[in-house]
């Protein structure tokens, strides 16, 4: 199981009718069980990309091949669940076969269990990112989108959601990218860092990282991290 | 007990009103009620109101599902939209005398000629609002639910229908209203039975206890579907918002 990227344009036509190039040059491939970080200047284009590999955009040049059959979850930017349905109903709904059992470990990881009959309305935005990442671990999935899923939380609670995912990710072989502009979040998930251009965005250098995310410690990230800041300037 | 006061004194009122302008303009209300028993007791008031009812839940329910779809349509396709707005526009601003009396030409006084000419009095009405509706739909939920691979019906159930409720919840309420003073029209001009034909008699004979026993029978049944079948649904449908509007 294998996901390939290879966008070589992707642009839009913006409100004032000038066309507008978003991506020039993103090729890349992951592995079963591999975490990719996208990382790159804010407004460089991540989310389009990941919107492309989500199959949600196919106005782009250039190819995409994703796993035959994989099953799909995405973290959005913003929660996204569904105001009307509990939180329970709306972990349901994306995931109709989840098993008792496995759902009250997920909540349990992510201590939802005493929020299951709230609905997202009566929820901190904390909480509802929480419930968003429940939903996608729910599914199961083979491919597994996150999108800045730690953005604006304050840091305490960013670092226990980063063990929280990094968890639930070894739970289960599957090819996962995450897209973040905090380096640090990078350095202690991902396997391999991709590192794009400002808009429109290219792929200016991808690192492997070889110690094994159990064994990351506070030097390695930061002597990571000071490996990275060599290599690039316009990545803060 | 606020509805009660205030139904009290619209009572008062009509009591005052008819002793001052006399019984022959305007009947006191207990002869109006003496009326409507006599009318209940000889079954008539039933049959009449049954009769209407049956018109009004058929073309109601005809026009509010053709009028959700075609006006879901014409919010999600923009071809749909041009399409359909011109005929939109010309049914919206036909006069329903028009509607009904082309029917009963073309299709002869009949009871689907009658039912026709009231479902599409109201139809354009559920267009337009069910139109804004699917613009309003969140465009951030299609993704997510294709994202997460949700079946049709699971979308239409949970993602899309919950969004629509409200527009069809007014949709619902303004069709009712309009409905309920066009199938009289429609009874008037061309049905045997019915409400609207039975006003037309009591017209006829400046019987004004008659008239209005069966136009006040025909808005109690009015209110008593507001108040059991609507708005609980609308209550239901926003009871996830904190503080319903």
């Amino acid at each position: 199981m294998r996901l390939e990227i290879d966008i070589r344009s992707k642009s839009y036509t913006s409100a004032n009718g000038k066309r507008q190039e978003v991506i020039s040059g993103i090729a890349f491939a992951l592995q079963r069980g591999e975490v990719g970080v996208v990382v790159g200047p804010s407004g460089c284009g991540k989310s389009t990309m990941l919107r492309i590999l989500a199959g949600l955009d196919a106005d782009y040049q250039g190819q995409v091949s994703r796993p035959e059959g994989a099953r799909l979850a995405m973290v959005f930017q913003e929660p996204r669940l569904l105001p009307w349905r509990s939180v329970e109903e709306n972990i349901r709904l994306a995931a109709p076969d989840v098993a008792e059992d496995r759902l009250a470990a997920i909540f349990g990881v992510l201590e939802l269990e005493g929020h299951r009959s709230h609905f997202p309305g009566e929820l901190s935005l904390g909480l509802a990112r929480r419930v968003a990442l429940a939903r996608a671990f729910a599914v199961e999935p083979d491919f597994l989108i996150l999108d800045e899923p730690l953005a604006s939380l304050d840091d305490a609670l960013a670092a226990r959601l980063r063990e929280e995912i990094a968890m639930l990710v070894a739970s289960r072989p599957m090819i996962t990218l995450l897209v973040t502009h905090s380096m640090d979040d990078a350095v202690r998930l991902g396997d391999r860092i991709f590192l794009l251009s400002p808009r429109p965005a290219r792929l200016l250098h991808t690192m492997p990282i070889d110690v094994p995310r159990a064994q990351r410690s506070n030097d390695t990230v930061a002597a990571i991290k000071a490996d990275l800041a060599r290599l690039d300037f316009s990545v803060s | 007990m606020l509805r009660l006061l205030s139904f009290a004194l619209l009572l008062a009122t009509w009591w005052i009103a008819a002793a001052v302008a006399g019984s022959t303009k305007l009947p006191l209300p207990s002869a109006v009620l003496a009326a409507a028993i006599t009318e209940a007791q000889s079954g008539a008031l039933f049959l009449h109101l049954g009769a209407t009812l049956a018109r009004v839940t058929l073309a109601f329910t005809l026009s509010m599902a053709l009028g959700s779809a075609l006006g879901y349509l014409m919010g999600r396709s923009r071809l749909a939209n041009r399409l359909g707005d011109p005929w939109l526009i010309l049914l919206l601003n036909l006069p329903a005398l028009v509607v009904i009396v082309l029917a009963y030409i073309w299709a002869g006084l009949t009871e689907v000629a009658a039912i026709a000419a009231i479902a599409i009095n109201k139809l354009p009405t559920a267009v337009v609002t069910l139109r804004e509706g699917a613009r309003a739909l969140d465009p951030s939920l299609d993704e997510m639910a294709k994202v997460f691979a949700f079946p049709r019906g699971r979308i239409l159930r949970h993602v899309l229908l919950p969004q629509l409720a409200p527009y069809i919840a007014a949709a619902a309420r303004s069709g009712l209203s309009l409905v309920w003073k066009i199938v009289l029209v429609a009874e008037l001009l061309g049905r045997p039975n019915g409400i609207g034909f039975e006003i037309g008699v009591a017209f006829q004979l400046f019987d004004i206890p008659l008239l209005l026993a069966y136009s006040l029978s025909f808005a109690a049944v009015v209110l008593v579907i507001e108040a059991a079948i609507v708005q609980p649904f609308e209550q239901r449908a926003s009871r996830w918002r904190l503080r319903a509007a």
